[in-house]
């Protein structure tokens, strides 16, 4: 990959605005940023969440944004592309992931954030523990996210 | 090989990760799942619905069906819940 390619796993926040600068720095050939972000929702299913806790595998949990960042980049024509995960605790309100896409084309940005994140649902080594005024548990994973993801491989 | 556990896999085997040295027979990684269940109460725990743990070899994902052989390291966890 030459493009401009960009995968981060912190516990830090991060800053949209920056990291769009980032990947838009020297280019005039960008007609079109896509970005999505995740972010803690306070409630699910009517139960009060005080906060998340994201467990990633280090290793794998980059090498599989980063096989996924490729795909992305020889499927779609992107100048280039960002993801930003966090982990550790995070709080109501507060930003979970990051996924930005830069292309000529707005077509091409919005498709290549849309898979990303699919994919990065269903197959990237991250797992969130949910803290509830009932105590902790493990979120479970949702079938349509493993369906979100497998329409990207058919036709 | 090594082995890792990640989420509530890592919880109930009371480890996040271990040596193992399995027999020959345990060639693939329902095999492994098998073998390490049978470990005591807490990796049966971990283990007892080997259809929902996700297994991966050298950080990609496999099926239950990879053979283990040559791996450095192997991991197990629930499905994943990121993004």
């Amino acid at each position: 990959m030459t493009a401009n390619v960009t995968i981060r796993i912190q516990e830090a926040d991060f800053d949209i605005a920056q990291a769009i600068a980032a990947l838009t720095q020297g280019h005039t050939d960008i007609g079109a940023v896509v970005s999505f972000s995740g972010i803690c929702r306070g409630s699910e299913g009517g139960e009060t969440i005080a906060a998340l806790t994201l467990e990633h595998y280090p290793g794998m949990a980059e090498a599989e944004i980063a096989r996924h960042a490729e795909t992305a980049m020889s499927r779609w024509p992107l100048t280039g592309l960002t993801v930003i995960h966090r982990v550790g605790r995070i709080a109501p309100g507060e930003n979970i992931v990051l996924v930005l896409t830069a292309s000529q084309h707005r077509q091409a940005a919005f498709q290549a954030a849309e898979f990303l994140m699919d994919y990065l649902k269903a197959n990237a080594p991250f797992w969130k523990r949910e803290e509830s005024p009932d105590g902790t548990s493990w979120v479970d994973a949702r079938n349509h996210d493993d369906a979100a993801a497998a329409r990207w491989t058919k036709s | 090989m090594k082995v890792k556990y990640f989420a509530w896999v890592r919880e109930r085997v009371g480890k996040s990760e271990e040596t193992v040295e399995p027999p020959a027979s345990v060639r693939t990684v329902d095999d492994l799942i098998a073998w390490l269940a049978k470990r005591d109460e807490s990796y049966a725990h971990a283990f007892e619905t080997p259809r929902v743990i996700r297994a991966a070899i050298d950080h990609a994902h496999v099926k239950p069906d990879a053979v283990i052989a040559g791996a450095r390291e192997i991991a197990f966890f629930p499905p994943m819940t990121g993004g």
